[in-house]
């Protein structure tokens, strides 16, 4: 292609354009989360939404240039009012319970309206209809831009005109910033909070449809679109700075530019560059381009946990006993279940990692996934290329991982709480990018298949056994590792992160090394889970197998040893029943969400307090 | 105006209000006094509702209001100063006290910026200065203003005069007393005993979270006040 200084002004133009959707995402999650507190996962789900349904009112509606905007405008609408809907059903409900179940059910409606979309809309990418005037495009010293990009760039400014005019010159705006800095205050001088939540809710969740919906003739409409818009729009809070609206549009522009342009510098993922950016932005500003230190930073997750203790005499019996079974297992179960079994020990490993991250190191993490497909693509590319032995792999693929999760760890534990939640997320969904669009290296969507283990391991039977030695271990190691020195710092940096900081412990370093330490584990699972399955996908890195593992932490609670494996069991076992239905992301996002309706203070907080008693240490 | 009657609130498995009861009677200024952590500001936040205490009855203008959120209760015009000011600070002094607005109230005349900037002349000189950056004294002047906006009949004052210098105190006192002409009761907890003395009418002692005494201000018995208030040194 000949790159003029044409081409350069219009891909600079196109940036601006991609800039205004994400923007209208951005602002609309910082928006909610403001006053609400809540990160709303379902908000990329909106923007999705938005996009299929313009394209159906638009088409519905017959020609002409007022039904295309028309349908634009009411498709944002119908998005602000399924907003509502979710808000006034299910999220008001959850006001007051723990911020990560919070998170938990709009991930639960992440799924829900996932595989709704694929039933109403159908699976097909749509291809969006040209706004009517401006299907031409301009000639711009000799290359062309579409006219409908020029409306997409100024439709922008144009949301952030409004949305400053209507926050700082309206009494609706004035009571919203009121309640983002200090909620109890603004309903004890009189303005009814629920009423406000929803006000803010619709107006987020409109202008994330109308995000979908702008941006419908130049990307049209897929399902991948959901995961995607929240990874980038979590990237342009964290770059821009969580509540700054100017700061998401700056973010906004600054990602927009480096999709245009890193297309040209490294076409296989443009999401690497933007992790450069992310990482320049975080280094030199930890709150954001224009945020401020402390706005939402604190807001870190409470996890009810019970304080840590050294495992009773009842535990370690119990323990023991669980043992003698698995060991005799293998005589009583066929080979489905052996397998089955397996992937439960994995998936018990990687979670306990997790769990290691969350509980002792108050971290928590929405991008699990990376560390975890991470394992399984380094082994299965060691493997593919180089012809390593398995033995050598599940060795090397901890490792990588280790170094993988030390350098995302070095970025994220710059941030606390919610912050560094995001920031997981994001660079989970950009390894994931990775690893999908860089097919000829990893095979893409395709995965890459026939990875099985050596010889002597081949027999379900004695992988079975391998994997149970090897995740049993990790697991004690890791639990070995909370009740050391490096485990109690770990605790005292999650409790309280001035104090420890001012005794002289460095919080980044022990925090960076939880991380590599989690990754490791991790990574390990992933690295025996490809031989056992004998392939790898992209879905092993996706931010859905991330919240496989938060659930499974989630759902077996905090005691150290059986939460996980107890957790990872239930879960396994759940989604094998419902795998094979045509819905299952639809069911299991429901019982995400009655889950955390039933049991609002945690699933974990019900189950200890029945049971918690009974595995207590009797000299307690 | 108010009557609270034997409310018992928790912070968790904690048990911090004891049978507390108290009444303010329409336009009386009710001083509350006790030690540090003897429940002064617990009771208000039960009161408003930002705490909900697990049994008891609160009446507002004769009706129970212990169900109520805080909005509800401010909107029947009980306003609330809280210890620590919680100005909204990336709002101006005007943004401030829009928050506050409340329709006007029968038999009152409503409060409005201008008028509130003739009781409070510092805050008229730079409306639009930010909440975060004024002064201690300011802010204290700010929240109450704030909560005036609301158009309340009874305020419940939690440590005015807490951390201020003597002129300004002596300044708030004067704007209390010139509320309680306007008619607005007030209830308010204190540790300053001359500001006490000068204000108020009646006067509680709340002790480990129960009223453990009570009189006009001006029978207050100093045994009492030594008792428990005065900080005791190794005594407990
Ligand atoms: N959020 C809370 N959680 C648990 N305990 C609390 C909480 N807030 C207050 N307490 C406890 O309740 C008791 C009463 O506190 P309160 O703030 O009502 O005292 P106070 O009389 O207002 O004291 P002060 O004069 O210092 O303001 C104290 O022992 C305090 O430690
Ligand atoms: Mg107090």
């Amino acid at each position: 292609m000949d790159r003029t200084l044409g081409f350069y002004i219009v891909q600079f133009l196109t940036g601006l354009a991609d800039a205004s959707a994400l923007f209208l995402v951005a602002c609309g999650l910082s928006l909610i989360f403001g006053v609400s507190r809540i990160v709303n996962l379902a908000h990329g789900s909106f923007y999705m939404v938005g996009a299929y349904v313009a394209y159906y009112l638009i088409g519905f509606f017959s020609e002409g240039g007022c039904a295309f905007w028309a349908g634009i405008v009411l498709a944002a609408v119908v998005v602000g009012l399924i907003g509502v809907g979710i808000e006034v059903l299910l999220l008001r409900r959850l006001y007051g319970a723990p911020e990560l179940f919070m998170l938990f059910a709009t991930f639960g409606v992440v799924l829900i309206m996932q595989d709704l979309s694929r039933w109403l809309f159908g699976a097909e990418d749509l291809l969006g209809p040209r706004a009517p005037g401006l299907a031409g495009s301009v000639n711009i010293r000799g290359t062309l831009l579409p006219q409908y990009d020029l409306a997409l760039i100024l439709i922008a400014p144009l949301i952030l005109g409004v949305l400053w005019l209507l926050l700082n010159r309206t009494r609706w705006g004035i009571l919203v910033r009121a309640a983002t800095e200090d909620r109890e205050m603004s309903d004890a001088l009189g303005v009814n909070q629920t009423r406000l939540f929803t006000s803010v809710f619709f107006l987020g969740s409109f202008l994330a449809g109308l995000g979908g919906a702008i941006q419908l003739p130049k990307g049209g409409a897929n399902l991948l679109m959901d995961l995607n818009t929240i990874a980038e729009a979590f990237v342009v809070v964290v770059v821009g700075g969580m509540g700054s609206i100017p700061g998401a549009y700056l973010a906004a522009v600054i990602i927009g530019e480096l999709g245009s342009f890193g297309v040209l510098v490294f076409p296989e993922s443009t999401l690497v560059l933007m992790f450069l950016v992310m990482a320049v932005v975080l280094v030199i500003r930890p709150h954001g381009l224009l945020g401020q230190a402390g706005a939402g930073a604190h807001v870190a997750f409470r996890a009810a946990e019970a304080v840590l203790q050294p495992a009773s005499k009842k535990l370690k019996l119990l323990g023991l006993a669980c043992l003698v079974l698995i060991l005799v297992m293998p005589v009583l179960v066929g080979t489905f279940q052996l397998v089955l079994l397996t992937e439960i020990a994995l998936f018990a490993l990687a979670s306990m990692s997790l769990y290691f991250m969350m509980g002792p190191g108050g971290m928590v993490s929405f991008g699990h996934a990376a560390f975890f497909g991470g394992g399984a693509y380094a082994a299965a590319l060691l493997v593919h290329y180089l012809q390593t032995p398995m033995e050598l792999a599940v060795l090397l693929a901890p490792l990588l991982v280790g170094l993988l999760a030390l350098i995302i760890g070095w970025f994220c534990v710059r941030l606390s709480g919610v912050y560094m939640a995001m920031l997981t997320l994001a660079f989970a969904q950009i390894c994931w990018s990775i690893v999908f669009q860089w097919g000829e290296v990893t095979g893409g969507d395709d995965g890459l298949l026939s990875i099985w283990p050596s010889q002597w391991a081949s027999d379900k039977i004695v992988f079975y056994y391998l994997t149970m030695i090897l995740s049993i271990g990790g697991i004690l190691v890791l639990r070995y590792f909370i009740f050391t020195p490096f485990g109690y710092t770990m605790r005292a940096c999650r409790d309280s992160a001035l104090r420890v900081d001012s005794i002289g412990i460095n919080l980044a370093r022990h925090q960076c090394l939880a991380f590599a330490v989690a990754g490791v584990f991790a990574g390990l699972a992933g690295g025996l889970y490809v031989f056992s399955k004998g392939s790898v996908f992209p879905d092993e890195m996706a931010i859905p197998r991330s919240f496989d593992f938060l659930f499974m932490v989630l759902l077996g609670g905090v005691e150290t040893l059986f939460g996980p494996i107890a957790g990872a069991a239930a879960f396994t076992w759940l989604h094998d029943q419902i795998s094979r239905t045509d819905f299952w992301q639809l069911i299991l996002g429901c019982i995400f969400v009655l889950l955390v309706v039933a049991f609002p203070q945690g699933i974990v907080g019900s189950i200890n307090v029945r049971w918690g008693r009974f595995f207590a240490n009797q000299n307690h | 105006m108010l009557q609270v009657e034997d409310l018992n609130t928790f912070y968790g498995k904690a048990q911090i209000l004891f049978d507390m009861r108290l009444a303010v009677k329409r336009g009386e200024i009710v001083v509350l006094l006790g030690r540090n952590g003897a429940g002064k500001t617990t009771t208000f936040k039960s009161i408003m509702g930002i705490v909900r205490p697990q049994s008891g009855k609160i009446m507002f203008k004769g009706r129970p209001i212990q169900t109520l959120p805080p909005y509800k209760t401010c909107a029947l015009g009980l306003g609330y100063v809280p210890e620590d000011r919680r100005i909204f600070s990336g709002l101006s002094i005007l943004e401030n006290l829009e928050v506050g607005k409340q329709p006007p109230r029968a038999g009152l005349e409503p409060w409005t910026p201008a008028r509130l900037f003739e009781l409070f002349p510092n805050l008229g000189e730079r409306p639009h200065q930010r909440g975060g950056t004024l002064s201690g004294g300011e802010q204290q002047m700010l929240t109450i203003a704030r909560t005036l906006m609301g158009n309340p009949e009874m305020i419940i004052l939690d440590e005015p005069s807490e951390g201020l210098a003597p002129v300004i105190v002596a300044q708030l006192a004067r704007t209390i007393l010139r509320l309680k002409q306007e008619g607005v009761s007030i209830l308010l907890a204190e540790q300053n005993l001359n500001f006490a003395n000068y204000v108020g009418d009646r006067v509680y002692i709340v002790y480990h979270g129960s009223i453990c005494y009570e009189s006009a201000i001006a029978e207050l018995s100093a045994e009492a006040y030594e008792k428990y208030c005065a900080l005791q040194i190794g005594g407990g």
